[in-house]
């Protein structure tokens, strides 16, 4: 039983390849194999989000999912949002507005609003907080986290229509 | 937090999971999303030796909506049913429950077919296809069958489904009138301290068909069709509600649980389907 497995994955642009058994879950093979330590664990009952990645376009608790159940998909972590010297606007508006504290929940809070602000580039506050709601933070009481999605998503509209 | 070791297949069709269901009976799951089963095994409440992952199969995951039916395949995800416009139109108390289940992770990953496959009286479609009077098809070694939703939960993770078979679709008459699906939780991501599913229509001022259906307040979902028959032929006034609910509160079962004894989660479940009545009538 538990035969290790050929696994192909492209994270943050850059193809992996690795033998892995089956139980080895993506938040594991991202830390502790890939060396990949942004993301975090912050349970075991997939509800505080500090593992989120997205995967394929989609916002994915990455301890709940096997690094089987990813094979061959891209996969995008706060390493590839954005590096110290290239901040993501998001990350710039977290740095900003004061949208951390610890700093342990941070990377699956932003990787989880790139996507929020994918879909919904104009988001009222309320849909900011229900878009977030899988991400839990025990600093910031949230508000300064709203403020800096918000200010990130005028950032980025503003920029595109420059763009334009 | 760590599985026990397992085996792992991801098959490409239904011939080669069923394949695999047979071979290894008890001892093999299908996992769809994996956010039931996966918190299972990292608690090592569930124990499955060998593992197969349905996101390969194909045709499982088609929204498919006709003149009087919808069809949702089982690897449909919450998200899927929340974004599709039209099913937003022509059956809107999908997306309205879809929206009070988990949270936005959870909802790109988890299906609809796990979601009522899976068993656990805390999941909120299974009561919700209840009130929408679905049939759920799985096929297994002598082929596929039909399970009205309403017959298919036994007890708490026990359901009609037998081992080797594949619960792969299901299918909703299409609903009319107004409807609700009201929930009461401690936040976001719980499942219900109680929940109500209402289906209603209305025919100049009087009710002329209700279907309710509550949410983890048994070890099964409930449907009961005394709160229905209660509101039939009433203006769905107070007294009409009133009786509704009582009829609702001696089918319910509720267990005394951290969300609360037996005696608030029945004053809830009361406060809850009220909610629900009249919502769904004002939009009957």
């Amino acid at each position: 039983m538990s035969n290790k497995m050929h696994i192909k994955l492209n994270v943050n642009g850059k193809a992996e390849e690795f033998l892995a058994e089956p139980r080895e879950l993506l938040i594991y093979t991202l830390r502790e194999r890939l060396n990949i330590t942004g993301p975090h664990i912050g349970c075991e009952t997939s509800h505080c989000g500090a593992c989120t990645v997205t995967i394929d376009g989609k916002s994915v608790k990455s301890c709940t999912m096997f690094a089987a159940q990813a094979d061959g998909k891209e996969i995008t972590t706060i390493e590839g949002i954005g590096g110290p010297d290239d901040l993501h606007p998001l990350q710039e508006a977290f740095k900003e507005h004061h949208g951390l504290q610890c700093g342990y929940c941070t990377p699956g809070m932003i990787t989880r609003a790139t996507k929020l602000l994918e879909e919904n580039p104009t988001p009222t506050e309320e849909e900011i907080r229900f878009g977030m709601a899988g991400n839990i933070c025990r600093c910031t009481g949230y508000q300064n986290i709203v403020k800096s999605i918000q200010a990130a998503a005028s950032e980025m509209n503003a920029a595109k229509e420059a763009a334009e | 937090m760590i599985p026990a070791a397992f085996d792992y297949y991801r098959p490409k069709d239904m011939a080669g999971v069923l394949s695999i269901l047979e071979e290894h009976g008890d001892d093999a799951r299908v996992m769809a999303g994996g956010h039931s089963l996966i918190p299972m095994m990292k608690l090592r409440m569930a124990d499955v030796p060998h593992l197969i992952d349905l996101q390969d199969v194909g045709g499982m995951s088609d929204i498919a909506i006709g003149a009087d039916k919808i069809v949702i395949g089982a690897m449909v995800t919450q998200a899927q049913i929340i974004d599709h416009a039209e099913l937003g139109t022509k059956a809107p108390i999908l997306s309205e429950a879809a929206l009070q289940i988990a949270d936005p992770q959870v909802r790109y990953m988890g299906t609809v077919g796990g979601n009522v496959a899976n068993g656990d009286p805390g999941n909120d479609m299974p009561g919700l296809m209840q009130c929408l009077d679905a049939t759920f098809t799985v096929v297994g070694p002598d082929g596929e069958r039909d399970i009205a939703a309403r017959d298919f939960y036994e007890a708490a993770y026990m359901t009609a489904r037998e081992d080797d078979e594949v619960l792969t679709r299901v299918t909703i008459p299409l609903p009319s009138g107004g409807y609700a699906y009201e929930k009461q939780k401690r936040k976001i991501g719980d499942y219900a301290t109680a929940a109500a599913a209402v289906q209603i229509t209305k025919d100049g001022g009087n009710c002329t068909s209700a279907s309710i259906a509550m949410t983890n307040l048994s070890d099964v979902p409930v449907y009961s069709e005394g709160a229905s028959a209660a509101l039939v032929g009433t203006t769905v006034d107070d007294a009409a509600i009133k009786a509704a609910i009582d009829a609702m509160l001696g089918d319910i079962d509720p267990v005394e649980d951290n969300r609360g004894p037996i005696a608030f989660k029945n004053h809830v479940a009361g406060v809850i389907l009220r909610r629900a009545i009249t919502r769904a009538w004002s939009r009957a």
